[in-house]
C-alpha cells in the first residue's frame, strides 16, 4: 500500500473521484496549472482537462454560487477555497442557499457538492491564514463539516462527501498536510460520514478532538500515560451530523472529559460537547468538562504557538479531570 | 482582451512631448530613489526569508513606477488604502524601512504587535497607510465609506485605493465603485494589472477589454496607462485627484505592469509564466525607464545609479539589523487590541496563559503576573 501525506491523500480522493464519476468538476483560485496553492490539485487538469478542472477569477462568492448551480443540474462540484480564511464572501451562498436548497424546495432541488478548504494555524499566517471557522458552519442546518485527520481519512472521507447527496464543508488542517503520513489504499473506497475514530484507548480520562489537534492530544496523551493516566483519543472527523451515540458512550466510559480545539473558545465546537454531556450524561461526571481551545482573540502571528493548543496546555486538563 | 493604448508619457529617448511633471529636481530624484529603495527592500526580505529568519515577503520588482508614480500625486492629508504589493508608496512618503522591517520580522517594535503576516503594514504617519488586511477587495468599499466622511466633515482629502487585476473580480471592487460613483465620492481606484493573480492570467478574470472599460458601468472616467511610465501614472493620478478635489467624483485608474518575481516569495512563477514572456518586461524596466527621462533632463549618469543604490542598500540593510535585534512581543499582545475594553474572559484566559507559562515552563515567556 502507498504512504501518502495527507494532501496526496486529498489529491488521490480527487483523482479517484473524478475518474470514477464523470460529472465531478474541480474549481477554484489557481487550482489548474499551479495544482493549487497547497498543491492538492495537482496534475488534475493536466489528466482531465481543462473543462474537468479550471480556475475561477477571484470570487469566493462566485465559486461557491455557480458551485450551487452546476449542483442543481446534475454537475458534481468540488470547488476549493484557497484558504478557510477567505470563505466569507461566500458566506451568504453557503448559509442562505447551499444549506437552504433542499428544505426551501420540498426536496425537489438539491445541491450535492464539496467545498474544501484548508484551515487552521501553524504555519505563520497571521489573522487571514490560520483561522478555524467550523462553529460558523456547525450552526448551519443542511450542511456537513468534515475534518479528516489523517491521509486514509483524508482520501475516503473526501469520496464519500462528494458521494454525499447533500453540501459538504471538507476541512483540511493545514498543519497536517504534509507533517503526517500513512498508508492509502490504491483506487476506490469510502470512510462513512458522522462516525468517530478511536485514535487511542484508555479508561482514566477522554479526549475529543478533531484536524490538527489530533496529534497534539495523541503526544498529551502519551505523556499522560507515562505518569500512569490513561487517556482514551476520539477524533470526531464529522463535526456535524455528529455521532452523538459514540461521542456519549465515550463520555461514558471516563466520566473525565477534556475537549480541544484551536478555535476560540466561545461558541465554540467544544460548547457543544460540554452541553451535549450535561444534557443527556450528567451523572456520569467525576470532574468538570474542560475545553482547551485557541483564545477569544484573533488569530496572532509571531506568537501563534502560544494561541495555538500544545501538548502542554492539553496535558495540563487531562491531569486536572483525572486529579479533580 | 483587445489592446486599449495606454497613456504613455516618456518616449523611448527620455522625452515627454512638453509635459511638465510639476515636480522639483529633487522630487524627481526621490521618485527615483524611492524605486531603487523599493527594490533594495525586495532584495533583502528575498534573502531573510531564503535563510529563514523571516517567513515571508511580496516582490515587488516591476511595479515600482506604478507605485511612486501614484504615490507622488498623493498630498500628506490624503489616504491611502494599499495593497500588499504597495511599499513604494510608504517608502514615498517617508515611512522609514526600519518601520517595515518591525513588521517583516513581526517584532515587539512592529506597529501591529506581530500579529499580522509580513507585508500587512499600518501607518498612520507621515501618511494615513491603511492597516492591510488580506482579504482580497476588503478594502475597496472602506476607502469609500473614508472619502464620504472627509467630505462630510469638509476635509481636503482624497483616498487612493490600490488593487490588483485579480481584486476586480472581487464583492469589495463592484459595490465600491457602485456606491463611489452614486455618491461621487473622491476616491482614485487604482487597478494595478500586473498581469497575474497569483497563477491566474488576467484574461481568466474578466471577459472585459481591459478593466478600465468597467468604470462606464459605474459612471466614472476610466483610463488605462502604462504602468511602468512613472510620469504617466503620475499624470494619470493627478488628474484623477483634482477632479475628486473639485467634487466630480471618483476616477479609475487601470496601470498595466508585469510582476517581475512570484506572487510570493513561497510562489515559482515559472511553472505559469512563460519565460518569453519575461524576457519581454525585463525590456520595459520601469527603473530604466526613468532613467532616459531623467537623463535627458540632465539629472542622471550611471554614477549616480550606483551612488544611490549604495545609499539605500546601507539603509535597509541597517533596517534590517536594527529589526532583527528587536525580540518578540510580549505574550499579553495576544490578548490586547480585541476591544477598548479587554473583557472578564479574555483576561481570565490571558492569565491562564501566564500561569501555564510558569507552572510548565515556556521557552519565549516567563510567565508572572498577566499585566492588562
Ligand atoms: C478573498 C480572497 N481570496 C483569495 C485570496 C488569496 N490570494 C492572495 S493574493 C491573490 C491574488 C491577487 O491577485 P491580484 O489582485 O491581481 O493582486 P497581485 O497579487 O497581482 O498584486 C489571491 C488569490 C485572498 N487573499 N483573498
Ligand atoms: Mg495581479
Amino acid at each position: 500500500m502507498p504512504t501518502l501525506t495527507l494532501i496526496q491523500a486529498v489529491n488521490d480522493g480527487l483523482h479517484t473521484s473524478m475518474k470514477e464519476d464523470p460529472s465531478v468538476h474541480v474549481f477554484g483560485e489557481d487550482v489548474a496549472k499551479k495544482g493549487g496553492v497547497f498543491l492538492a490539485t495537482e496534475n488534475l487538469e493536466t489528466e482531465f482537462g481543462t473543462e474537468r478542472c479550471f480556475n475561477t477569477p477571484l470570487s469566493e462568492d462566485g465559486i461557491i454560487g455557480t458551485a450551487i448551480g452546476m449542483a442543481m443540474n446534475g454537475l458534481r462540484p468540488v470547488a476549493e477555497i484557497q484558504f478557510q480564511d477567505f470563505i466569507f464572501p461566500a458566506f451568504d451562498q453557503i448559509v442562505s442557499e447551499a444549506a437552504k436548497l433542499r428544505y426551501r424546495s420540498g426536496g425537489q432541488y438539491t445541491a450535492p457538492m464539496v467545498i474544501r478548504t484548508p484551515y487552521g494555524g501553524g504555519i505563520r499566517g497571521g489573522l487571514y491564514h490560520s483561522q478555524s471557522g467550523e462553529a460558523y458552519f456547525c450552526h448551519t442546518p443542511g450542511l456537513k463539516v468534515v475534518i479528516p485527520s489523517t491521509p486514509y481519512d483524508a482520501k475516503g472521507l473526501l469520496i464519500a462527501s462528494i458521494a454525499d447527496p447533500d453540501p459538504v464543508l471538507f476541512l483540511e488542517p493545514k498543519a497536517l498536510y504534509r507533517s503526517v503520513k500513512g498508508e492509502v489504499p490504491e483506487g476506490h473506497y469510502t470512510v462513512d460520514l458522522s462516525t468517530t475514530r478511536d485514535v487511542r484507548e484508555g479508561g482514566d480520562v477522554t479526549v475529543f478532538c478533531y484536524g490538527a489537534m489530533v496529534p497534539v492530544c495523541t503526544k498529551a496523551a502519551e505523556s499522560a500515560a507515562e505518569g500512569g493516566i490513561e487517556t482514551h483519543v476520539v477524533d470526531l472527523r464529522t463535526l456535524l451530523p455528529l455521532d452523538e451515540e459514540a461521542v456519549l458512550d465515550a463520555v461514558k466510559r471516563t466520566g473525565r472529559v477534556v475537549v480541544v480545539h484551536e478555535a476560540p473558545r466561545f461558541c465554540g465546537f467544544g460548547a457543544e460537547i460540554s452541553a451535549m454531556i450535561a444534557e443527556h450524561a450528567i451523572e456520569y461526571m467525576e470532574a468538570p468538562v474542560i475545553r482547551v481551545t485557541g483564545f477569544d482573540t484573533p488569530f496572532p502571528n509571531t506568537l501563534e504557538h502560544h494561541y495555538m493548543p500544545d501538548h502542554r496546555r492539553v496535558l495540563d486538563a487531562i491531569e486536572h479531570v483525572y486529579n479533580f | 482582451m483587445k489592446a486599449t493604448e495606454p497613456l504613455q508619457v516618456i518616449d523611448s529617448k527620455g522625452g515627454v512631448n512638453g509635459y511638465d511633471p510639476g515636480l522639483s529636481e529633487d522630487e524627481l530624484m526621490h521618485c527615483y530613489r524611492t524605486m531603487l529603495a523599493v527594490r533594495a527592500f525586495d532584495a533583502i526580505c528575498l534573502k531573510l526569508q531564503r535563510s529563514g529568519r523571516i517567513g515571508f515577503s511580496i516582490p515587488n520588482e516591476g511595479i515600482e513606477a506604478t507605485q511612486v508614480g501614484a504615490a507622488s500625486a498623493m498630498k500628506k492629508t490624503d489616504w491611502i488604502f494599499p495593497s500588499y504589493r504597495d511599499f513604494g508608496m510608504a517608502l514615498y512618503h517617508g515611512v522609514k524601512p526600519v518601520d517595515m522591517m518591525h513588521n517583516m520580522f513581526g517584532n515587539a517594535s512592529d506597529n501591529s504587535r506581530g500579529r499580522q503576516m509580513p507585508v500587512h503594514f499600518t501607518f498612520v504617519e507621515p501618511i494615513k497607510f491603511v492597516s492591510i488586511s488580506s482579504p482580497i477587495g476588503t478594502h475597496l468599499p472602506q476607502a469609500v465609506g473614508a472619502a464620504f466622511a472627509a467630505q462630510r466633515r469638509g476635509e481636503d482629502m482624497v483616498a487612493l485605493c490600490s488593487f490588483g487585476d485579480g481584486g476586480t473580480s472581487s464583492l469589495g471592487f463592484h459595490s465600491a465603485l457602485n456606491f463611489a460613483g452614486v455618491w461621487k465620492a473622491p476616491v482614485v481606484f487604482l487597478c494595478q494589472n500586473n498581469g497575474w493573480a497569483i497563477s491566474c492570467p488576467a484574461e481568466e478574470q474578466t471577459a472585459s477589454d481591459g478593466f478600465a472599460i468597467k468604470a462606464d458601468a459605474y459612471g466614472m472616467p476610466g483610463v488605462v496607462v502604462d504602468g511602468n511610465d512613472l510620469l504617466a501614472v503620475r499624470k494619470a493620478v493627478v488628474e484623477a485627484t483634482e477632479a475628486a478635489r473639485a467634487g466630480k467624483g471618483p476616477t479609475l485608474i487601470e496601470a498595466k505592469t508585469f510582476r517581475m518575481g512570484g506572487h510570493s516569495t513561497s510562489d515559482d512563477p515559472s511553472g505559469y509564466v512563460p519565460k518569453e514572456v519575461f524576457d519581454e518586461w525585463r525590456k520595459k524596466d520601469p527603473i530604466k525607464r526613468f532613467e532616459t527621462y531623467l537623463a535627458a533632463s540632465g539629472l542622471w549618469t550611471p554614477e549616480k545609479r550606483a551612488e544611490l543604490e549604495k545609499e539605500v542598500d546601507a539603509e535597509v540593510s541597517a533596517a534590517a539589523k536594527d529589526a532583527q535585534a528587536v525580540g518578540p512581543p510580549p505574550l499579553e499582545t495576544v490578548f490586547s487590541d480585541v476591544y477598548a475594553e479587554i473583557p472578564a474572559h479574555i483576561r481570565a484566559q490571558g492569565q491562564a496563559a501566564f500561569d501555564l507559562a510558569t507552572r510548565k515552563g515556556d521557552a519565549q515567556s516567563g510567565g508572572g503576573e498577566f499585566p492588562l
